[in-house]
C-alpha cells in the first residue's frame, strides 16, 4: 500500500456546546513515530476504544502513517468518524486537487436492490449534506425518497467535506425503502461529486440548474464510466431540475435526453428570481413554467414533480399546495421537513372515490375484452383507452400503498352497485 | 473529599447487590413486585392541644428562624420541604442558611424532589449543617452524591414511595416547611392564588399529617379563612411571611414545549396510534402523559384521533399543562386528575374548573394503602434513560451511574394497565436498549411497550396486547430486533461502565423494599 505524506495540517468537522452527531478533527504532519491520538468524546466511557481504532483504521486506509490527531468527539456515529477523518487528511494533502492523492474513488458501497425506474415518488425529503445529524433517522419517515443535497445547503468551503460524509451515509446507514437520492452541484463541480457518490450506488442522482441535453448527457456519461472503472451495474436514474426560463424552455429535449431519466422537477425560487418577480403564495407567476414541465415530462414518458413548499409551519398550505400541484398532473413534491411528508403522501395518493371509479372502469374494460365488444362503456358513458390506461395507472398506485379494498369487500360493492 | 464507606451487601429479588443498612437503619431487599407485605400501624404524630395554640387563630412569627427555634431544631433533626417551586424554589437554601446561622449539625434534608437551584446547599453539605439527603437528586446535587462526597447514602424513592414511607415511619420528619403561594395566619394553605400559584400542594399532604412540627411560609397572606384549605391550618404550629418563595418563571416547567425533534414527533404519533390501534382509546378510558417534549406531543396526537373516533375519555392523569386543559375544556374528557400543573394554564383550570381535581400522593400513588387509582389508568406514557431486553428500565442514573434525576412517579405509574415507555433508540450514539440497565428503577414485569422511532415491542408476557394489535399498520417488532438494528448504526454494543464497589445511594421499590443501589462514581 502507497504512504501519503501530510503536507500541513488541517481540520474537518464541527465541535461546540451545540454540536451533536458529528466529530471535529485535526490532522498534523509528523515526521516519525506513527500516529499520535488524542482524543475527546462524549461517549468515550461507551465506544473511546472502538472510536480509537476507526480513526487508526481510516488513517492506514489512506496511507498516512505517521500524523498528529486531535480529535473531539460529539456522539458521531461510525459513516460520520469515516468521512471527517479523512477529509481531514485529504485537505491536509495538497489544496490544488482535492482527492487527487487519496485512491479513489475507493471501496464501493454494499450490494443492495436498485430502485426500479417506475415507482411513486410522490414525497422526497432534502437533507442537508453537510449535516450528520439528521441522516441517522432520516428513512423513517417514510418518504419516497431522501435527498442528500450537496448544493444549496452546503456552504461553498464545506463541499468537500459534504460529498465525503454523504459518500459514507450512502454506504453506511439503512434509507429503509426510501430511494436514496443525490443532489450534486451544478455542472462541472457536480461531476467531482459523482467521483465520490456514485461507488456508493445511490439511486438517484438530481441535476440542479439543468438547462441543456448536453448538461445531462455529461452526468449520464460520467457516471457510466464511474461505474465501469470500478465494474458496478445497475442503474443510475437522474432527475434534472429545471430552475431556469432556458430550462422550462428546453424541458423536453433535456427530457429525452438519456434513457436514464425518470423524472423532471422545477424549482421556483430559482425561476421566480430569474423571471424578476416575487413568487407568491398563489403562483400565478409560475402557472406557466409548472404547466409546462408537466407537459414536457409527460412528452417524454416522465414523472413530473413539483418544487418544495417552504413554509414548515403551514400544514394546510403545503395541503393546498400539494393537491393544487396534482391536479396540474405532478406526481410528487419536494419535502424540507419530515412533518410534510405525511401531508404530500396523502395528497398525491389516488382518493377512495377515484379508487371506487378506476376499479369500474378496470372491471368494465376486462368485462368489455372478454365479450369481444369493440366498445367499452361504464353505466352510460363510453370509455376511451386512455381513461382506461388512467385507471389503471390510479388502481397500480392504490394498490402499492395498499389502499385497494380486500376483494371480499369489492364484490360486496359491486353487488349493492348492480343491484339499484 | 470522598468517603469511603464498608458497607455489608445482599443480593435482593432482582439479582442486584444492595446494602443491608442504609443510613443505620436496617433495610428490606427488594423481594418481588408484589411480594412484601407491610406489618404494624401507621406512624403516629404526637396530641396537640389548642390550649397551646393561639385563641385568635394568630400563628404568624416574624421569620424563619424564629419558627425554626420554636420548633425546637436540632442536631440530627430531618427537615422537609415539597418539590412543587420546582426549579424556582426559593425557601430550602434561605431555610438551610437559617439553620446554619443557629448552629445546628448532621441535619437530614428530606424533600419530595431536589433541583439544580439547590446547588448552594452543597455549601452545607461539605460543613456538616446537612448530613444528607433523602429525596431525588439531580443536577450539582447529583454529582455531589455520585462523588461520594455526601456523609450519609442517598435514597431514591417514588413520590408514593414517599409517601409510603412517612406513614409507616420509615422517615420521621421532625419539622416540616411547607411554602404555599396563599395562607392565612391560622396555616390553611392553597396554591390556586399568589404570585407563586402553582395549582396542588399535594406534595406536601403527608408532610402536613404526620410531621411533628409544621411551618407554613407563605408571600401572599390571606385573611382567614384561606380556602379551599389544601393544607389544613389544624396541623400546621406557625406561620411565616417572606418576600417571595418561588419563581414564577422557574415554577413552569421546563419541559412544557411540545418537542419539535421530527424523531420525537415519530414516538409520540406512534404511541399515540398503538393506543388506539390495540384498542385502549375508547369511551371512558383514562391515560396518563406528564410533561416533557416527547409526552406533549403524544398528548396532541391522541386528541386528534379521539376527536377523529369521536371518543371521550373518563379521565386523564396529569401533571397538567395547557394541552390536557384544552381536552377537558372540549369535551374530551370528564376530568383530570392531577397531581402537579406544569403551566399556568394548568394552575387556572384546577383554580377554576371543578372538574380539574387536585390529587395527593396518597390518592394517585401511595402503595401502602387500600388500592390507588395509578392501577385503574388504561395507559400511561413515560420515559427512561435505558431499558433491557427483559424490559427492565432506569430512569434515575445516566449510562455512567450517575445519579441523573429523581423517581417522580415513575415507579407508581408502572402499575397502569398499559405502561409505554417512549424512548429513542439511541442517544448520542448510545443505545437505549442494553444488556443490563445500570440502575434498576422498574421490574420488565410491569413494562409492557417500548416505543422507539424504529418501531414498537411488545412485552412477550403481554399476549392480550400483542392480539389485540395485529392487523395494525405500525412496526411492531421483537425488542431484540430493535436492539440489533440499533447497535449495527452505532458501531458495535457500548462497553459496560465501570462502577465502583461503593454505594452513594439507594433506590427504594414503591413498598420500601431496596430495589437497586446506585455506586460511586471516579
Amino acid at each position: 500500500m502507497n504512504t501519503v505524506a501530510l503536507v500541513k495540517a488541517a481540520e474537518a468537522g464541527r465541535r461546540g456546546k451545540d454540536v451533536r452527531s458529528d466529530l471535529w478533527v485535526r490532522v498534523a504532519p509528523r515526521q516519525a513515530g506513527g500516529i499520535d491520538l488524542n482524543l475527546e468524546s462524549r461517549v468515550a466511557l461507551y465506544y473511546g476504544e472502538a472510536l480509537r481504532q476507526q480513526i487508526v483504521g481510516v488513517l492506514t486506509r489512506l496511507g498516512v502513517a505517521h500524523a498528529t490527531v486531535e480529535v473531539d468527539d460529539a456522539g458521531a456515529l461510525p459513516f460520520t468518524v469515516e468521512a471527517r477523518v479523512e477529509c481531514a487528511v485529504r485537505r491536509a494533502l495538497d489544496d490544488t486537487t482535492p482527492g487527487a492523492p487519496i485512491p479513489s474513488p475507493g471501496p464501493a458501497g454494499p450490494e443492495r436492490p436498485r430502485s426500479p425506474r417506475a415507482r411513486l415518488r410522490r414525497s422526497r425529503l432534502y437533507l442537508p449534506g453537510n449535516e450528520p445529524k439528521f441522516m441517522a433517522n432520516a428513512g423513517l419517515h417514510a418518504a419516497d425518497g431522501i435527498i442528500l443535497d450537496l448544493e444549496d445547503s452546503v456552504a461553498p468551503a464545506e463541499k468537500d467535506s459534504a460529498r465525503l460524509l454523504v459518500r459514507y451515509a450512502l454506504g453506511g446507514l439503512d434509507f429503509k425503502s426510501a430511494e436514496r437520492m443525490v443532489r450534486i452541484n451544478q455542472l462541472p463541480l457536480g461531476l467531482s461529486d459523482l467521483n465520490l457518490v456514485v461507488p456508493m450506488a445511490p439511486d438517484l442522482i438530481l441535476l440542479p440548474k439543468c438547462e441543456s441535453a448536453d448538461q445531462v448527457r455529461q452526468v449520464d456519461e460520467h457516471i457510466l464510466s464511474i461505474q465501469k472503472t470500478l465494474g458496478l451495474s445497475g442503474e443510475v436514474w437522474i432527475m434534472p431540475i429545471l430552475e431556469s426560463p432556458l430550462g422550462i424552455q428546453r424541458a423536453h429535449e433535456i427530457g429525452s435526453s438519456s434513457p436514464r431519466i425518470v423524472a423532471l422537477t422545477i424549482g421556483l425560487e430559482d425561476y421566480t428570481a430569474e423571471l424578476g418577480v416575487t413568487r407568491t403564495v398563489g403562483g400565478a407567476e409560475s402557472l406557466w413554467a409548472r404547466q409546462a414541465l408537466v407537459n414536457a415530462a409527460r412528452a417524454a414518458g416522465l414523472q413530473p414533480i413539483d418544487s418544495v413548499y417552504s413554509d414548515v409551519a403551514d400544514a394546510e398550505g403545503l395541503r393546498r399546495s400539494a393537491l393544487e400541484a396534482r391536479s396540474f398532473g405532478f406526481e410528487g413534491k419536494g419535502c424540507i421537513h419530515p412533518a410534510q411528508i405525511r401531508i404530500i403522501n396523502e395528497a398525491f395518493a389516488p382518493t377512495a372515490k377515484e379508487i371506487d371509479w378506476a376499479l369500474r372502469v378496470v372491471a368494465a374494460f376486462e368485462d368489455a375484452r372478454k365479450r369481444g365488444l369493440g366498445v367499452v362503456s361504464l353505466g352510460t358513458k363510453m370509455i376511451d383507452a386512455p381513461v382506461v390506461h388512467r385507471a389503471e395507472r390510479t388502481v397500480r398506485a392504490a394498490a402499492a400503498l395498499g389502499l385497494l379494498p380486500a376483494p371480499s369487500d369489492r364484490a360486496a360493492a359491486d353487488e349493492g352497485r348492480r343491484d339499484p | 473529599m470522598t468517603r469511603a464507606r464498608k458497607v455489608d451487601l445482599i443480593t435482593n429479588g432482582a439479582g442486584r447487590p444492595v446494602p443491608v443498612e442504609v443510613n443505620g437503619k436496617r433495610t428490606r431487599p427488594f423481594a418481588g413486585v408484589e411480594v412484601a407485605r407491610p406489618e404494624g400501624r401507621h406512624a403516629s404524630p404526637p396530641i396537640r392541644s389548642c390550649a397551646d395554640y393561639p385563641d385568635d387563630g394568630n400563628k404568624l412569627l416574624p421569620d424563619l428562624e424564629t419558627a425554626l427555634e420554636r420548633c425546637g431544631l436540632r442536631d440530627g433533626m430531618t427537615i422537609s420541604t415539597h418539590h412543587h417551586f420546582r426549579n424556582g424554589d426559593l425557601v430550602a437554601v434561605p431555610l438551610f442558611d437559617a439553620a446554619a446561622r443557629m448552629g445546628v449539625k448532621n441535619l437530614m434534608w428530606f424533600p419530595s424532589a431536589a433541583f439544580p437551584c439547590h446547588e448552594p446547599l452543597i455549601k452545607h453539605l461539605d460543613s456538616g449543617v446537612l448530613h444528607h439527603i433523602e429525596g431525588s437528586l439531580n443536577g450539582p446535587l447529583g454529582d455531589y452524591c455520585s462523588a461520594g462526597k455526601m456523609s450519609g447514602l442517598g435514597v431514591l424513592r417514588s413520590h408514593g414511595g414517599r409517601f409510603q414511607a412517612i406513614q409507616d415511619g420509615e422517615v420521621h420528619i421532625d419539622i416540616a416547611v411547607i411554602a404555599a403561594p396563599a395562607a392565612d395566619s391560622f396555616g390553611n394553605a392553597n396554591a390556586l392564588t399568589g404570585p407563586a400559584a402553582f395549582g396542588s400542594l399535594g406534595f406536601a399532604l403527608a408532610d402536613s399529617l404526620w410531621a411533628d412540627r409544621v411551618i407554613i411560609v407563605t408571600d401572599n397572606l390571606v385573611p382567614f379563612p384561606c380556602v379551599p384549605w389544601q393544607i389544613q391550618g389544624n396541623h400546621v404550629d406557625h406561620v411565616v411571611q417572606m418576600d417571595r418563595i418561588g419563581d414564577p418563571a422557574l415554577i413552569i416547567s421546563g419541559t412544557t414545549q411540545i418537542t419539535r425533534s421530527p424523531d420525537r414527533l415519530l414516538i409520540a404519533e406512534m404511541v399515540a396510534r398503538f393506543i388506539r390501534d390495540a384498542g385502549i382509546m375508547k369511551n371512558g378510558f383514562s391515560f396518563q402523559a406528564g410533561a416533557g417534549g416527547t409526552a406533549l406531543a403524544f398528548a396532541v396526537y391522541l386528541k386528534e384521533l379521539m376527536k377523529e373516533a369521536g371518543v371521550k375519555a373518563r379521565f386523564i392523569r396529569g401533571g397538567s399543562t395547557k394541552y390536557l386543559v384544552e381536552m377537558l375544556e372540549q369535551g374530551l374528557t370528564d376530568y383530570i386528575l392531577d397531581g402537579q400543573t406544569f403551566d399556568l394554564e394548568g394552575v387556572r383550570s384546577m383554580r377554576d374548573n371543578p372538574r380539574h381535581v387536585a390529587t395527593s400522593p396518597l390518592t394517585s400513588y401511595n402503595y401502602h394503602g387500600k388500592g390507588n387509582f395509578a392501577s385503574q389508568v388504561d395507559a400511561v406514557v413515560l420515559g427512561a434513560t435505558e431499558v433491557d431486553v427483559s424490559f427492565n428500565a432506569n430512569v434515575v442514573s445516566h449510562s455512567d451511574g450517575r445519579v441523573l434525576h429523581g423517581i417522580g412517579g415513575w415507579q407508581n405509574c408502572l402499575f397502569s394497565k398499559c405502561t409505554i415507555l417512549a424512548v429513542p433508540s439511541f442517544r448520542d450514539r448510545l443505545p437505549v436498549i442494553r444488556d443490563r440497565v445500570t440502575t434498576l428503577t422498574g421490574p420488565g414485569e410491569l413494562i409492557d411497550v417500548v416505543v422507539t422511532e424504529r418501531g414498537i415491542a411488545i412485552n412477550p408476557k403481554r399476549q392480550d396486547l400483542l392480539d389485540a394489535i395485529k392487523g395494525s399498520s405500525l412496526p411492531i417488532r421483537p425488542i431484540d430486533e430493535i436492539d440489533a438494528e440499533v447497535r449495527k448504526l452505532c458501531g458495535g454494543a457500548p462497553a459496560p461502565a465501570k462502577l465502583s464497589d461503593e454505594p452513594v445511594a439507594v433506590i427504594k421499590w414503591v413498598d420500601g423494599t431496596v430495589l437497586d443501589t446506585a455506586w460511586r462514581v471516579a
